[in-house]
């Protein structure tokens, strides 16, 4: 608990401070990072990427069970797919994305020119909007096929947001991702920080509070609750409406910005999406 | 005729906020709570929807608790003073700003009648 609040301390606290005391984003992660790992010292640094999993043995047993017929292997094949059907203007999703599938590792990422933070979801949807197709839903869908076929092909790359210093816009949305993190909201509340700082491990009824750390790595997710596939935002949608807060729209700028700051705190950690949860 | 009727609402709500402190008196002066408050106040604490108590709380006879606050034991050993886990319950981050607890009276989470009946209850364990 005094951790937590150290951790909390060290991150939430520090806006507005003056500038000179104020923790960079690299001091930010190692604190982050370093929290979690003392937390759980048994947890091996690359076992975060795992999330809930990592600290709970019995959950982890049926979650392997799971794993061996992945229930987001449909959503894979039909991403794959999209990715290999033409627009309706002749031109594909490789005309946007001439790197190929394998780029979630790229995402997300600070676009100095626009001033805001690009995610792969939204790339995704300027790229159909520019060939003349409808953009796609973003919580659910399409949209969680398309991004767990390029999750796939991207597995095992490095978690590496950065938070350029050239531009302090770059850093101001950072921080606003930061303070979305750590600020309660809600009839009920909480913040991300309350459960998954404060008390991860600790069980909330049944269920255990996972660690932060790792939580972006896995996504889009097989969630048995939701019977289907799921995006980040839609994650958040569900927490911010769990602690009965009016949740913000998926991809719009607090979310984009949130995912922004959550993703860095994961740097180091490797891409293992898409994922299954409970 | 408008005005009439908006004075004359005025003090029927007058008078409902006067009855209603006047019931919350006993409870708060700490007298035995009736049989009645004490059963709904747990039916409140158990319901995932309304206090959901056991989500976080250890209680006995409640199943599947969560662990995230302390376990509700030796309630009236603990508070001695009712008044005091009325103000927990109303508002635990007034006491500790890092509190986890939601604040069941200032969100209005739970109505005045249904913390009493909440305390009422804690109070038993």
């Amino acid at each position: 608990m005094n951790k937590a609040i150290a951790i909390i301390a060290s991150l939430g606290l520090t806006c507005g401070v003056a500038a000179g005391l104020q923790a960079s984003p690299q001091k930010d992660q190692e604190n982050f990072q370093s929290f979690y790992m003392e937390r759980f010292p048994d947890v091996p640094k690359e076992d975060f990427v795992n999330g809930i999993y990592s600290i709970d043995p019995a959950g982890r047993e049926n979650w392997e069970a799971i794993e061996e017929f992945p229930p987001y292997e449909t959503a894979i094949s039909n991403g794959d797919e999209m990715w290999n059907t033409p627009f309706a203007n002749g031109k594909a999703y490789k005309d946007c994305f001439p790197d190929g599938p394998a780029v979630a590792g790229k995402y997300p990422y600070w676009d100095k020119e626009r001033s805001m933070v690009v995610t792969l979801a939204l790339a995704i949807n300027e790229c159909r909007e520019a060939n003349g197709e409808k953009p796609l839903k973003y919580k659910k869908g399409p949209i969680a096929d398309i991004l767990a076929y390029m999750a796939y092909e991207s597995r095992d790359q490095i978690t590496n947001v950065e938070i350029p210093e050239d531009d302090p816009k770059a850093l101001e949305a950072y921080e606003k991702g930061k303070q979305f993190w750590f600020a309660k909201r809600g009839q009920l509340n909480f913040a991300c920080a309350t459960c998954h700082a404060q008390n991860p491990g600790a069980l909330l009824r049944t269920e255990m509070l996972s660690p932060a750390y790792g939580h972006t790595t896995h996504w889009p997710v097989y969630r048995s609750k939701w019977g289907e596939m799921g995006t980040l935002h839609r994650r958040f949608t569900g927490c911010n409406k769990q602690v009965r807060a009016k949740p913000f729209k998926a991809q719009g700028e607090e979310y984009r910005n949130l995912e922004y700051f959550l993703t860095s705190m994961s740097n180091g950690l490797p891409l293992n999406g898409p994922g299954a949860r409970k | 005729m408008l005005s009439f009727r908006k004075a004359f609402a005025g003090a029927v709500s007058a008078t409902a906020i006067a009855v209603s402190t006047l019931t919350l008196i006993p409870t708060i002066a700490g007298a035995e709570a009736p049989t009645s408050d004490v059963e709904a106040g747990k039916k409140i604490a158990m319901d995932r929807r309304k206090g959901n108590c056991i989500a976080c709380h250890q209680m006995a006879g409640g199943e599947g608790p969560g662990n995230i606050g302390p376990p509700l034991v030796a309630m009236q050993a603990r508070y001695p003073d009712q008044a005091r886990l009325h103000a927990q319950i109303w508002d635990s981050t007034a006491a500790n700003p890092a509190s986890a607890m939601p604040p069941f009276g200032k969100h209005e989470i739970l109505t005045e009648e249904q913390i009493n009946q909440v305390v009422a209850y804690i109070m038993t364990l």
